[in-house]
């Protein structure tokens, strides 16, 4: 079979091999992991004709340098606005674009977001866990980390038209979040509460895949510190002791027994990931069945702008 | 509002996606059970557009997919599902993990024999004497953890983690035990290491434990441990 390889000149921190998740073994402690900007790795991979969870790598602000050792293949850059770097000809991510032996793509922050996702058209040659090629980063599992010297095998490559990919307005980052309150609201005052919806919050530099801890008001919880630990998703907002709040991402422990004073509806979580340390927030908090009516439009504008790109 | 109890859960939902129920406030074996009735009676049953049913010491998390159902729809299946749900479970596999203590495979046994006022001898053996029940995965991939220390070995947490903790550690804190599977800072205090795998990578089986499992320790010398390959890589 037909194979491409790359070597890895420059990985940045947090680069990784990730899938849509690995959903239904919370249970054994085993987060979904996963895109943290699920939707971008979607529109990379239909954008090469993938499968719309086939595993790619997500690029970090850390950024990442490929030399192409051998063959010729069509690869898709979504998600952020990152700039990518082929043979000297300089673009942006949401592009689709073919690298031929002795090309150097370069992949760096650009303007704004945290996450961006390559694409390959092909067969990324990478370790599957229970699964998924997902990589749980804190153990290494799954598709693993992409790190500097190594090489990357992609089977099957095959080329394809190449494109500008048009970056959809829900890809940007969301700078006001609708979050459901709870489940564990009845640990804070009403003044607690009032406080999350009217203040502003910042991210922090303690930013990773498991989340962001946030800088605001404090939100120091009542009696919570002997609940027994409870499930938590990507999205929660729990809050430590020191009324300190955490967003929680794709890597998050799947138990905490800190209370979760919010919860972040799911698309809007995707569109977190893409802020960056010390951009402001705001929570909206809406009823669970305005979540719903919000979720059900979210997929559906989604699905138009997917549709469109088959 | 009252709070909850193992025959009257409440409800709170979670984000656009999930439900979660709670059987009560504390980390008590009625409750726990409570829990895992619904859990085997969703497993039983499923209903339409869940997706994940997550147990904890007194809650249930059941996640589902808002295209397909909403809140209140999953909270009246499972409130249909928690009047049938009267089973008891099956009787508990006794699962072993065996456990070495000496030297360095327990960097903290000095601390917990001070702390604690018992002899080396005194805290194995009751360490090993402890009847030990899986009541939950959480925090990591195989992060078991097993309820039974014995009253006179429970100590508070550490102030402030230690990092870097090897897989294949056995840490205690509280009535809590667990055996870690993967390289991590941990605030628990380190009495044993442990060769028994956890992490199984078998998709069929993937991990060595089932919530509800009974667990007892083995001791094993140094000697054993080494001679035992390592299943943490």
């Amino acid at each position: 079979m037909a194979e491409a390889l790359f070597r890895v000149a420059h990985a940045g921190p947090q680069v990784s091999v990730q899938d849509g998740g690995r959903p239904g073994l919370m249970r054994y402690g085993v987060p979904a992991s996963g895109a943290m900007d699920r939707a971008a790795l979607t529109i990379a991979n239909l954008s090469l004709s993938n499968p719309a969870q086939a595993p790619c790598i997500e690029v970090s602000r850390g950024g990442l340098t490929l030399e192409a050792l051998s063959g010729k293949m069509t690869v898709a850059v979504a998600g952020g606005g990152f700039i990518v770097d082929l043979a000297g000809t300089r673009g942006g991510s949401w592009s689709v674009l073919t690298v031929s032996a002795g090309q150097t793509l370069t992949i760096t922050s650009g303007p704004w977001g945290s996450w961006t996702y390559l694409a390959f058209a092909g067969t990324i040659d990478a370790p599957l866990w229970l699964g998924s090629h997902a990589t749980h980063l804190q153990s290494g599992l799954g598709g693993g980390r992409i790190v500097t010297g190594q090489t990357l095998r992609i089977d099957n490559p095959q080329t394809r038209d190449t494109r500008p990919i048009p970056c959809p307005i829900w890809a940007r980052p969301a700078h006001l979040l609708h979050a459901v309150p709870g489940p564990q609201q009845r640990f804070f005052t009403a003044e607690t509460l009032q406080a999350l919806t009217t203040s502003r919050y910042y991210l922090t530099d303690a930013y990773d895949r498991m989340g962001v801890r946030l800088k605001g008001p404090d939100l120091t919880p009542q009696n919570a510190l002997a609940i027994p630990s409870q499930p938590i998703v990507r999205g929660s907002v729990q809050v430590a002791g020191d009324g300190v709040p955490t967003l929680l991402f794709s890597d998050h422990q799947t138990t905490g027994g800190y209370p979760k004073i919010a919860t972040v509806l799911a698309h809007d979580t995707d569109r977190a990931t893409q802020l960056r340390p010390r951009d402001a927030i705001r929570f909206r908090l809406v009823t669970a069945e305005d979540a719903i009516l919000i979720a059900r439009q979210q997929a559906r504008a989604i699905q138009r702008y997917l549709d469109t790109l088959r | 509002m009252p709070g909850p109890t193992p025959d009257r859960p409440t409800f709170h939902p979670v984000a656009d996606h999930a439900l979660m129920v709670e059987f009560g406030d504390t980390i008590a074996d009625d409750i726990h059970a409570a829990v895992l009735r619904l859990d085997r009676a969703l497993t039983r049953t499923p209903v339409p557009g869940v997706t994940e049913a997550v147990p904890a010491y007194a809650s249930l998390l059941v996640d589902f997919d808002p295209t397909l159902t909403d809140h209140a729809l999953v909270r009246a299946a499972l409130t249909a599902l928690l009047v049938t749900a009267t089973d008891t479970p099956a009787t508990p596999t006794l699962r072993h993990v065996d456990i070495c203590y000496e030297a360095d495979c327990a960097p903290d046994m000095d601390a917990v024999t001070h702390l604690t006022g018992l002899s080396r001898d005194a805290v194995i053996a009751a360490h090993l004497a402890g009847d030990y029940r899986v009541y939950m995965y959480g925090f990591a991939p195989g992060y078991a953890y097993l309820a039974g220390i014995p009253p006179e070995l429970r100590l508070d947490r550490k102030p402030a983690p230690v990092r870097g903790v090897a897989a294949g550690t056995v840490l205690i804190a509280g009535p809590q035990c667990l055996v870690s599977t993967v390289t991590m800072p941990t605030g628990w205090w380190r009495i044993g290491t442990s060769p028994t795998a956890i992490l199984l990578d078998d998709p069929a089986r993937p991990f060595l434990f089932d919530i509800g499992d009974n667990v007892r320790f083995r001791r094993i010398t140094l000697a054993t441990l080494h001679a035992t390959k390592a299943p943490h890589g």
